[in-house]
């Protein structure tokens, strides 16, 4: 007879002193691990709610401004470095780490249409109400110094936008036309127009630096090569565009802000149809950013929100709001993809986590373990009714609620009338269009 | 996927390889190293070495398989082997004797796979699809590291083997005591309590705990590997049945009336009147659910991390006094008199399934802890043990002279029956196949009837409360020998107990998640997901997923007549059709197949069927 009996020896399985770590020995075998799946689901529900817990995304609020923000920009090398432009003419300079002005600048009568930074960091652009566009150092003056510009131009029209090269000493502003400035010249290299009408905003493409997009009033979107005379091609949609915004990953794709309450990103390539329309807003999409990682933007509008929208998805995954912050009028995403600045008519920049339920600071590694595992988990089980319910519900203020229901009853009725129209109508007769190819009139090269 | 594996391509054994390698013209750089390397006496005796070291790996695998689960890890490496020899050799010039990844064992990788491959999507998006590849491979790559992983369990299950030719059942326990170490000796007892007749018992999940209570009122808890004693008392009432809960904190009586609760010191914390004249209870420890099984029929889910009771089921079959719960899905077992065994679920008012398993009454039912086998034993004197995956199939019976009264299974499968005052063990091949009941692994006489069978969760023991007392005895290779720190440790501090207590509580799964699939959540939805394609294109008007019918392009170069765009048209429509037809056609002699094969006897009525 052979025989052996199961005999643990007690040492191996129990710590020696109490100054040790307990001894935790592990199998994986999965009949001591039963109802791994409802097990696991139960967790992510769990961390599904504990994220809606700890959604606090408001981190503070600047105030100084004695009128609306109009515009704002980055600073490229300083991420702490903001700058903002107020609808009274002033510029303020602010410091994130501390939540404090550090500069005020009056830079022009009536409203700052513009700013943007010099990619290297030591001097940014103002354009304004006054036909001016102005250059200024980023550090202050020195003592005894009077606070002026370092170069000004008067031109003969108003310019409403403004935006720098990435790599040159290159800028181009936006008016009447489209003009393209040498740093060290005070007139234009070239100006390109297409019809007659203002445009709103102009900007450069980050990757491919020698190509611009702009959009005017008469719902263009026309795009240019700085290296030609002329504009390459433009598309009509709807209805206007207020600004557009290039995706810093992919050269060619851009997301333009429409007054259609839609954002609708393109791929520059092929502009007849949008790669996707991107709806939740209820009214006017004011301004449109992209986050570093070229995977979602954020756009605010004049709905007094902003909501954050995934490249590939049409519907946004986060709305912020408070109830003092009315239409927010520029947005940016700061270059460590972390946090997002808006400013708002009343007068105040706001900053918001752009992960609403992210804990600031240095995590611990198993802080860091633990949030990891629980994101797997949530992705995983992200389409279960339950979890898909507590991950979508968001608090909306009751005006943004009310329009959405009034918007949504609109929208099924027209899309009712259309199925009512191809029901009766002869097969083949009514063409079905798409939503995405419902809002482009025209592409014209 | 792109893990697929080209069918025994690379399963030919090294040497064509190297043959290969070497016909491969070189570059001019690589000359010198190779020419030295083939120079010198150490590759011939690489090869050498690696013939004689072959057939020293697991043999019970196959190469085909094996090759295919260790391809993956090498992939990365063919480039390199291709162009030198020279990562085979170490600096001091030894050479590796085992050159490559190491050998995966086949049967410990299918124990960890939990995707199963061979159910597709219906029609799913090209995204999706590369989505779910990219899982399966990871999944895949888990289930070798898991079970590569094995290698560091540190326990061997036990074992006993007669001699040639020798029979084990005619082992007695008093051999065994006498061949095993002291440790082992002593886990060997019997408890003579003939004063409180037939005894019921429950083991604590960690197996450390011993609770036991006796038909006249005598209920005791003790730590059984000290034989530390943690409360006995009186109840003054029959005990019909006695469990632990969740930890050996407390502790669930069903007593003659109602059910009462007790904490470890033996002090009665909750009488649960509502659990009336309760004949069995089943902990489900996941879910904390108690259930109890009534004389009145109701069948009574009561969690006990919120007081409630979650649902009362009535089984309409009168007195219940056979329960045992499937580890595996947490559905419970009920044995009725009719010889049904019927399968409930909280979340269900009627029973999930009824097999008809025996003539006359269900004595007993053992789930195994795979949840793959159900024993039973019936009135009729049969033994017999089906298969709970699919259609509930009987895959073994025997008749026993006495027929079993009750029933258990074991952590490695062994089947243990109570018949009188005998108990009888079964084994099977392994883990995860039936015990064959030819021949009983162990028979045990005890000093009197058998009324409660358990075997102690991680260790070699089988606790059986008789007429007589307690005993506890010894089945070597009954339990697992590795348990998991995590889930339930035998040697946990009361530190470990309380913070894995709270772990519990917050992952507690909800009542309603109980069914026969316990993975089903973790799989698509089909028929759903089919209701809101349909409804989609209802509200729409029309299918925005449909291809779009075939529409021929204008020719480029000449002149593109209607009747040729038509005739184009038309041979693709006659394409799809065929292939239509075709499908339709190799689908049709299954169907018929199916349709003969439940028919055994021909009946004067087949006539009618069409």
């Amino acid at each position: 007879m052979k025989v052996k009996m199961l005999s643990r020896n007690p040492d191996n399985y129990v710590r020696e002193t109490k100054l040790d770590l307990q001894r935790v020995p592990r199998n994986y075998d999965p009949t001591l691990h039963p109802f791994e799946v409802p097990r696991e689901y139960v967790r992510a529900l769990n961390a599904t709610k504990l994220e809606r817990v700890f959604a606090k995304p408001f981190l503070a609020s600047l105030d100084g401004h004695r009128d609306g923000v109009n515009c704002m920009a980055k600073h490229p090398k300083s991420l702490a470095t903001v700058l903002s432009g107020a609808c009274d003419g002033e510029v303020r300079i602010w410091n994130l780490t501390k939540r404090k002005c550090i500069r005020t600048i009056q830079a022009h009568e009536g409203f700052v249409r513009g700013i943007c930074t010099r990619f290297c960091g030591t001097s940014f652009f103002t354009v304004g109400d006054d036909k001016t566009v102005k250059q200024w150092k980023m550090d202050g003056p020195g003592y005894g110094e009077e606070e002026e510009p370092l170069h000004t131009i008067l031109g003969k029209t108003v310019y409403t936008g403004i935006d720098h090269h990435w790599k040159e000493a290159v800028f181009a502003t936006c008016g009447q036309q489209v003009d393209i400035w040498d740093e060290q010249r005070t007139s234009p290299i070239c100006s390109m127009t297409w019809g007659f009408d203002s445009i709103s905003s102009v900007k450069f493409n980050p990757i491919e630096t020698f190509l611009l997009g702009s959009c005017a009033s008469d719902r263009n979107i026309v795009l240019y090569d700085m290296r030609q005379a002329t504009p390459l091609k433009k598309v009509i949609l709807d209805m206007r565009t207020n600004t557009i915004c290039w995706n810093p990953m992919e050269a060619f794709v851009f997301t333009a802000a429409n007054e259609d309450y839609n954002l609708y990103t393109f791929d520059m390539r092929a502009l007849d149809t949008p790669v996707m329309v991107h709806m939740d807003h209820v009214s006017a999409v004011l301004d449109v950013d992209y986050s570093p990682t070229g995977k979602e933007f954020v756009s605010a509008s004049f709905d007094k929100s902003i909501r954050i929208f995934p490249v590939d998805k049409s519907r946004s995954r986060e709305v912020y709001h408070t109830k003092r912050m009315q239409h927010v009028i520029c947005v940016k995403w700061t270059s460590d993809s972390k946090y997002i600045m808006c400013g708002s008519d009343e007068m105040n920049i706001r900053l918001w986590k752009a992960n609403a339920s992210e804990k600031l600071g240095v995590l611990t590694s198993r802080e860091k373990a633990a949030k990891d595992y629980n994101q797997k988990l949530k992705e995983k089980f992200q389409h279960h009714p339950h979890i898909k319910r507590i991950a979508r519900h968001r608090h909306l203020p009751k005006s943004i609620y009310s329009q959405i229901q009034e918007q949504r009853i609109m929208k099924e009725a027209r899309r009712r009338k259309e199925v009512n129209r191809l029901k009766h109508s002869k097969p083949g007769s009514v063409a079905i269009v798409s939503e995405k190819k419902k809002h482009v009139v025209a592409v014209v090269k | 996927m792109e893990t697929a594996p080209k069918p025994s391509k690379d399963v030919p054994p090294k040497k064509n390889r190297l043959k290969a390698k070497r016909k491969k013209p070189r570059r001019y750089w690589d000359e010198e190293t190779l020419t030295a390397a083939g120079a010198s006496p150490g590759l011939p005796r690489n090869k050498k070495r690696n013939r004689e070291l072959r057939p020293q790996r697991p043999k019970n695998t196959n190469i085909a398989k094996k090759s295919r689960i260790s391809r993956k890890p090498q992939l990365p490496k063919k480039p390199r082997e291709g162009r030198n020899l020279e990562p085979q050799r170490s600096v001091s010039g030894a050479q590796d004797p085992f050159p490559g990844p190491a050998p995966v064992p086949v049967e410990a990788a299918r124990k960890f796979r939990r995707i199963d491959k061979s159910k597709k999507l219906p029609h799913s998006k090209s995204k999706t699809r590369s989505r779910l590849e990219v899982a399966e491979a990871e999944e895949e790559e888990i289930s070798i590291k898991a079970a590569r992983s094995e290698l560091l369990l540190a326990e061997e299950p036990g074992f006993l083997e007669g001699e040639d030719g020798e029979d084990t059942a005619k082992i007695c326990q008093a051999d065994i005591v006498e061949a095993v170490d002291i440790a082992s000796a002593a886990k060997h007892f019997d408890l003579n309590l003939r004063q409180f007749g037939p005894y019921r018992l429950n083991y604590s999940p960690t197996g450390r705990h011993l609770a036991f209570g006796g038909h006249r009122g005598h209920v005791a808890a003790l730590d059984w590997v000290t034989k530390r004693l943690m409360c006995e008392i009186n109840v003054m009432e029959a005990v019909r049945d006695i469990r632990f809960l969740h930890s050996e904190a407390l502790l669930a009586v069903a007593q003659n009336r109602w059910l009462h609760i007790y904490d470890n010191q033996g002090i009665e914390l909750h009488c649960i009147r509502r659990c009336d004249r309760v004949t069995r209870l089943e902990f489900l420890p996941f879910h904390f659910l108690l259930a109890t099984a009534s004389e009145t029929g109701f069948l009574t889910y009561l969690d006990v991390s919120v007081g409630k009771i979650m649902a009362a089921l009535n089984a309409r079959a009168g007195r219940l006094d056979v329960m045992t719960k499937n580890p595996y899905n947490a559905v419970i077992h009920l044995g009725h008199s009719n010889g049904t065994v019927s399968l409930w679920s909280p979340a269900m008012k009627e029973p999930l399934a009824k097999i008809l398993c025996h003539r006359g009454g269900v004595r007993a039912v053992a789930v195994d802890s795979t949840g793959t086998y159900m024993a039973t034993s019936g009135l009729d004197h049969q033994l017999k043990i089906f298969d709970l995956r699919g259609m509930f199939q009987p895959l073994s019976a025997r008749t026993l002279p006495q027929g079993a009264g009750h029933l258990a299974f074991s952590q490695r499968g062994l089947l243990a029956a109570g018949m009188g005052d005998v108990v009888n063990i079964w084994a099977g091949q392994g883990k995860a196949s039936p015990p064959s009941l030819e021949q009983p692994y162990l028979t045990h006489r005890l000093s009197g009837h058998v009324h409660g069978l358990q075997f102690c969760p991680f260790e070699d023991v089988l606790g059986v409360g008789h007429s007589g007392g307690i005993t506890s005895m010894l089945v070597p290779g009954a339990a697992e020998p590795n348990f998991d720190g995590l889930e339930s440790n035998p040697y946990r501090s009361q530190k470990q107990r309380q913070e894995w207590e709270v772990k519990a509580l917050l992952e507690k799964v909800p009542a309603e998640l109980i069914c026969l699939d316990p993975r089903a959540l973790a799989e698509v939805d089909v028929i759903s997901l089919e209701q809101e394609k349909k409804e989609r294109i209802e509200r729409l008007g029309y299918d925005p997923e449909a291809k779009a019918p075939f529409q021929p392009k204008p020719k480029q170069k000449g002149r593109s007549s209607t009747a040729s765009l038509v005739k184009r048209k038309r041979k693709v429509m006659d394409k799809e059709h065929r292939d239509k037809v075709r499908q339709s056609l190799e689908q049709q002699p299954q169907k018929q197949e199916k349709a003969k094969l439940p028919r055994a006897r021909p009946s004067a009525l087949d006539r009618f069927v069409r």
